[in-house]
């Protein structure tokens, strides 16, 4: 898509996701409506076939999910878009996305509760899923933002990190930054970066679909291109091929996960605000993040040392960017809205070294920074 | 020159793949796989532009034999994978090939969706009426009181009927033969592959292991002969009452007619491109590459 230039619009983080893959680059959405996700479907609908690109409304999301992984391996840029009862149905595929490693986004925009739960109200509750959704071990990279700016340039992130590392990558919205209006400042198309996989250069002869390369992530050709190979969801080998020989299979799995693990600094992306001098740390992620910003400042005021540590790539968890960033914290607060999943993680890197609390919204509501500035009131743990 | 069928099995069958493969002795399978091959093979499509595809089950096992662009899906999930490919790139020519179980099962709804759709990839549904792969359970083509793992008494259900689904469903070519039919089978399949829609060969096919066993067949050769047996012309068939059609095999063309294309139509009608486009699977419209 050659050109459209810095431009100023008014416009909700769902919005902002089309502009943002468009601007990545995709070329295919295969999708089933469910709110509050849905104006990602209708958009691309329009926008996809001015740019040559295919917009196709599937039976359900599974074949959301399936006509994705098939038009990337065309070598098209895919994306889908769904809310919870969605993204359970996905669960098998992003298993096949991860091992067969193609290319692809799935954005979550989440909903309050299991099965139909809340349809319209926001949530954060399906961060475990999204790291563990899927059977057996397997690597995953899922990012969230906190505003229609973020949700712009995470969708980009998201595409580039998909086609860098050949994995499916998973955008986690909540409802309020899916569906919140704000005025934002979009880049040019030319000033966005964008990455493209890695293709084959050598004969295809030469080519071994799943070979191990310096990177851990081997060059991708489309079907089509004049290197027949094999994809399979079964473990296989350099060749693409089944195996169930012991060293290929450690070999091949050992490669999914290294490829993310040398990507970590890359991929981990978090901010720190005030965090400096901050005994008392609070985490948030996604809308929840701006609550959190607020709060901070109210807590200052105040006169304590307060910092917030923002999540923003939630897996592969950002464990490093943490622990240097608590350097003098005696105490955090993670904030989000589902009963302590993040929560939990904090918990594990901390290892007896901070306090960790949990602020837990549960409601379907918003969580108000006045609701943050009590809670760590009542904790009160620090000087 | 033609080739051999030696020569084209030759041409197809992956050369970098340890063999042997995965089927029982008499298992139909193959048969399916090497009449796909030779059908292939007369359309003068290239290697490089055949995406030959499946979900999971012994059927499913097909494409990690084949020298094209292959994929093994999930359970199921084969036709939702290969619209993705073929509507992201129509230039491409896609073959599904699948088990009863995979096609109309667990994969239901793709199924009669892909069929709504007429978007131009040909489903090759190998129907032994019974889940090989995981052992001899019914599937949703088991016959009404045959036996399997988990019906020991008998199936309770009424079997679907795959080849009138399709037709029933929008799929504008539907065929369908048995695994005794080779040379039909052969036919149909071409002409599967060169109908620019979705088109639908379903072989009623033999599986010694995991469905004649247990309902006492005493080897793959009288359950083909069986097939012989109950097969019959789609037009003789004409006029008969539903179950007297149901104890049979109807077999040949059920359906072929001109519906709009899913490719096309996008292109033309959502796109407004021009209508020039030779994006359908016609056969011989590129050159056969040397045989490696
Ligand atoms: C989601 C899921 N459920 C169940 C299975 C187990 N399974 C593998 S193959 C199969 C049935 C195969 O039967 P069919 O599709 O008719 O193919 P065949 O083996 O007879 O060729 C089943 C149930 C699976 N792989 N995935
Ligand atoms: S188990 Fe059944 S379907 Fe599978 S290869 Fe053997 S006979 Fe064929």
């Amino acid at each position: 898509m050659s050109g459209r230039p810095q431009r100023e619009l008014l416009c909700q983080g769902n919005e902002a996701v089309v502009e943002g893959s468009l601007a990545a680059g995709v070329r295919f959405f295969g999708g089933y409506p469910i709110t509050p996700s849905t104006e990602i479907a209708e958009i691309l609908s329009v926008e996809l076939p001015k740019v040559g690109g295919t917009f196709i409304q599937m039976e359900d999301e599974i074949a959301g999910i399936g006509s994705c992984l098939g038009a990337s391996l065309s070598g098209a840029k895919s994306m889908t878009a769904t809310s919870g009862p969605g993204f359970s149905l996905m669960q098998e595929l992003i298993g096949f996305g991860c091992i067969a490693e193609i290319p692809m986004v799935i954005v979550n925009v989440m909903r309050y509760g299991p099965s139909t739960g809340l349809p319209t109200s926001p949530s954060q509750g399906d961060v475990m899923q999204a790291r563990w959704g899927t059977h057996g071990d397997h690597p995953i990279i899922v990012l969230t933002a906190a505003s229609v700016l973020e949700a712009f340039h995470m969708t980009v992130k998201a595409f580039n990190f998909s086609e860098k590392y050949r994995i499916p990558v998973i955008l986690l919205l909540d409802e309020v930054v899916g569906h919140m209006r704000e005025k934002v400042l979009l880049p040019a198309d030319e000033e966005v970066q964008v990455v493209n996989r890695v293709k084959p250069e050598i004969p295809p002869d030469w080519y071994k679909p799943y070979e191990v390369t310096n990177t851990g992530v081997p060059p991708m050709a489309s079907f089509g291109e004049g290197y027949r190979y094999h994809v399979t969801g079964l473990v296989h080998d350099e060749m693409g091929f089944p195996t169930q020989v012991k060293s290929e299979v450690t070999a091949s799995t050992d490669r999914l996960f290294d490829k993310i693990t040398r990507g970590f600094a890359d991929i981990c992306i978090t901010d720190s605000y005030q965090t400096d001098d901050a005994e008392l740390i609070v985490v948030a992620y996604g809308s929840v993040a701006r609550s959190a910003r607020e709060a901070v400042d109210q807590l200052r005021e105040k006169g304590h040392k307060a910092g917030l540590f923002q999540i923003t790539t939630l897996w592969p968890f950002p464990r490093t960017s943490l622990e240097n960033t608590a350097k003098v914290a005696r105490m955090m607060v993670v904030v989000e809205m589902n009963r302590g999943q993040i929560y939990r993680e904090v918990w594990r890197v901390s290892r007896g070294r901070w306090t960790v609390h949990k602020v837990s919204g549960t409601d379907g509501e918003m969580i108000a920074p006045q609701m943050i500035v009590d809670a760590v009131k009542e904790y009160g743990q620090w000087r | 020159m033609a080739l051999t069928n030696r020569d084209i099995l030759h041409k197809y069958l992956r050369h970098n793949k340890r063999f042997p493969h995965i089927w029982c002795p008499g298992c139909g399978i193959g048969i399916v796989l090497g009449a796909c091959l030779r059908a292939i093979y007369d359309t003068g499509w290239s290697k490089d532009e055949v995406v030959f595809s499946s979900g999971i089950g012994c059927t499913g096992r097909a494409p990690v034999y084949v020298d094209f662009n292959t994929l093994h899906t999930a359970h199921g999930r084969a036709l939702t994978f290969a619209t993705g490919i073929k509507a992201a790139n129509p230039k491409l020519k896609v073959v599904t090939m699948m088990g009863d179980g995979d096609a109309v099962g667990i994969g239901g709804n793709h199924f009669i969706h892909a069929c709504r759709r007429n978007i131009d990839i040909t489903a090759v549904i190998v129907n032994n009426m019974i889940y090989g792969m995981t052992g001899g359970q019914q599937s949703p083509t088991t016959p009404r009181g045959a036996l399997a793992s988990t019906a020991r008494t008998g199936v309770v259900e009424q079997p679907f009927d795959i080849a009138e689904l399709a037709v029933a469903s929008g799929a504008s070519f539907v065929a369908r033969t048995t695994s005794y039919h080779v040379h039909q089978m052969e036919k149909l399949i071409y002409r599967a592959l060169a109908h620019p829609g979705f088109s639908v060969v379903e072989i009623i096919t033999a599986a010694p292991t995991c469905f004649g066993r247990r309902n006492k067949y005493s080897d793959a050769v009288e359950m083909v002969k069986e097939q012989k047996a109950m097969a019959i012309d789609v037009k003789k068939a004409e006029g008969m009452g539903f179950d007297e059609r149901r104890s049979r095999i109807v077999t040949g063309v059920l359906m072929e007619r001109d519906a709009p294309e899913w490719t096309r139509t996008y292109a033309e009608e959502v796109r407004g491109e021009s209508p020039a486009g030779d994006s359908g699977n016609s056969p011989g419209e590129t050159t056969p590459e040397e045989t490696k």
